[in-house]
């Protein structure tokens, strides 16, 4: 097994464009969990019961059981039947592309973790900050936007961070369907020339600067905000 | 996170004066925060809430947290305008009386009343039904509270924590919430600490803020809850003058919990002894703290001058 630098150059454009739908689907996904997760919070001390009981058992669900089978049910299940739907509300994404399932489906999956960590993060602000609240009269809307989750959310800025890096290395499941990223990028070239060793060492490489790189940035934004 | 009481961006010593005397007679100016030569504002032009304030009763209120039942059947009633101290040993349950009229615990038997309205019942065609958030909202209009702990906001400045309230509440424009917050630092003595953020003050600074955070919402009824207790000893005579000085000032309705004899006996009409969730004594202060009747509060009071 030699390494061969003339094909590793010639393979690079097809891994970076894998790339670039890995980082894609990573963050629109990213996105996806963080609001959704909040809303499970949210939902999750609502005042129905009804309401409580439902999202506790579908998140607990959706966090029990493994990615890929949820992107199976995503791509051939769900968006068959609501991309349609879908589409006419937001006509410039085809959600019967594999990239949509993918993105939807991680964030989702991931939604139900964030959700953990916002939950975690509002138990700990203190009993005090709500006493404040009443004590002061605050609106119950007010008490959420203005005192509780500004206070809940710096303190879980690092433990989200970490689960950006974290759906970033759980991307390359989305080559079960058929999203080409990165990884499935570097099978397709080998493929091609049944040569493996450079495709898939470059991922490997190429996964590493990205989380390196956005490790760093995490922990900026946390020395930069998640002081209270 | 126990509460730094040295702020860590100043040198000069903060606190260990006593707050500017509010009262024009005394002449005294400021130290703590107001720039020397620069004479702290009369003390009728400060925007402390004048008149009307109501009277609080409490009628066979039961509180009970579990099988512990804290407050029996208590009745007891406070003039309007009136300041009394509750004192007694912990667990006698003068905190759940501050927290029953805050709404911070919820009532379990008895009647509330501030003024002619009941606190945590309303009139439903004639019935007396429990109170639903609104009517409680209402009635909180008319109650501040100073905690302990100051509970300030820490992801907002000294500014927005004493104009959120207004503003958000009360529906008082940007600007008048930020000219009465003005004023109010300038009666606590923190006129330049505008700006700072709660983390930044010293526990006396932040307890003064909090005392500004709660007269912004013009209250006519304030609950003082050990407001000294997390103070470092040096610090509490200051919050201890500031506080009697604007209880002079105002008509407000105060009610206080306090472990400080010279303090309850500096600031209160009348003071009433607790026991078990009842009222042991009562009286004026010279007399409580003179010739107490009871066994049980001298007692009481000879074990926390003793301390």
């Amino acid at each position: 097994m030699e390494w061969d630098w003339q094909y590793s150059g010639d393979i690079m454009p097809d891994l970076l464009d894998g790339l670039k739908y890995t980082i894609i689907a990573t963050l629109l996904g990213y996105v996806i969990a963080l609001v959704l997760g909040l809303v499970w919070t949210l939902l999750r001390r609502a005042p129905n019961p009804v309401v409580r009981q439902t999202v506790r058992w579908v998140t607990e669900f959706i966090r029990c059981t493994p990615l890929i089978p949820q992107l199976f049910f995503f791509y051939f299940v769900i968006l068959p039947q609501v991309a349609p739907a879908l589409h006419t509300v937001l006509p410039f994404i085809d959600f019967q592309e594999p990239i949509a399932a993918g993105v939807i489906a991680l964030g989702v999956h991931y939604s139900t973790y964030t959700a953990e960590v916002y939950r975690a993060g509002i138990a700990d602000v203190p009993r005090g900050q709500w006493e404040a609240c009443t004590a002061l009269n605050l609106p119950r809307s007010r008490v959420w936007t203005d005192v509780i989750l500004p206070q809940a959310i710096r303190k879980v800025i690092p433990t989200l961070g970490n689960y950006l890096i974290a759906m970033f290395k759980d991307s390359p499941m989305l080559l079960a369907i058929q999203v080409v990223e990165l990884l499935n990028a570097s099978f397709q070239v080998g493929a091609k020339s049944l040569k493996y060793l450079e495709p898939i060492t470059i991922v490997g490489v190429l996964f590493v600067i990205v989380s390196v790189i956005s490790s760093i940035l995490v922990r900026r934004l946390e020395r930069r905000y998640a002081t209270v | 996170m126990p509460q730094s009481d040295t702020a860590p961006e100043s040198s000069e010593p903060k606190d260990e004066a006593p707050a500017p005397s509010l009262e024009k007679a005394t002449g005294r100016t400021g130290a703590d925060g107001v720039p020397a030569g620069k004479d702290p504002k009369p003390i009728d032009a400060a925007p402390l809430p004048k008149g009307g304030a109501p009277g609080i009763t409490f009628e066979k209120v039961v509180k009970r947290f579990g099988s512990n039942v804290v407050l029996r059947e208590l009745d007891f009633t406070v003039a309007p305008g009136e300041r009394v101290t509750l004192i007694g040993p912990s667990g006698s349950g003068k905190t759940t009386i501050l927290r029953l009229l805050m709404t911070l615990e919820t009532l379990n038997e008895g009647v509330i009343w501030i003024g002619d309205q009941t606190l945590w019942h309303m009139d439903r065609g004639g019935k007396r039904v429990a109170a639903n958030q609104k009517h409680l909202h209402e009635m909180r209009k008319q109650v501040g509270m100073v905690f302990q702990q100051f509970n300030l906001f820490p992801n907002m400045n000294v500014l927005r924590n004493l104009t959120e309230g207004p503003r958000r509440v009360l529906g008082v424009s940007q600007d008048e919430a930020v000219e009465r917050a003005r004023e109010l630092l300038e009666l606590v003595g923190l006129a330049d600490k505008l700006n700072a953020h709660p983390t930044q003050l010293s526990g006396g600074q932040q307890q003064r803020v909090a005392v500004a955070r709660a007269l912004a919402m013009q209250p006519k009824v304030l609950l003082l809850d050990e407001v000294t207790s997390a103070l470092d000893p040096e610090l509490v005579v200051g919050v201890q003058d500031l506080l009697r000085d604007i209880a002079n000032a105002s008509d407000i309705t105060l009610l206080c919990v306090t472990h400080e004899m010279n303090f309850a006996r500096d600031i209160s009409n009348r003071v009433l002894m607790f026991d078990q969730g009842q009222i042991v004594e009562e009286g004026p202060p010279e007399q409580i703290f003179g010739e107490p009747s009871e066994q049980r509060t001298r007692d009481f009071l000879q074990a926390v001058l003793a301390s």
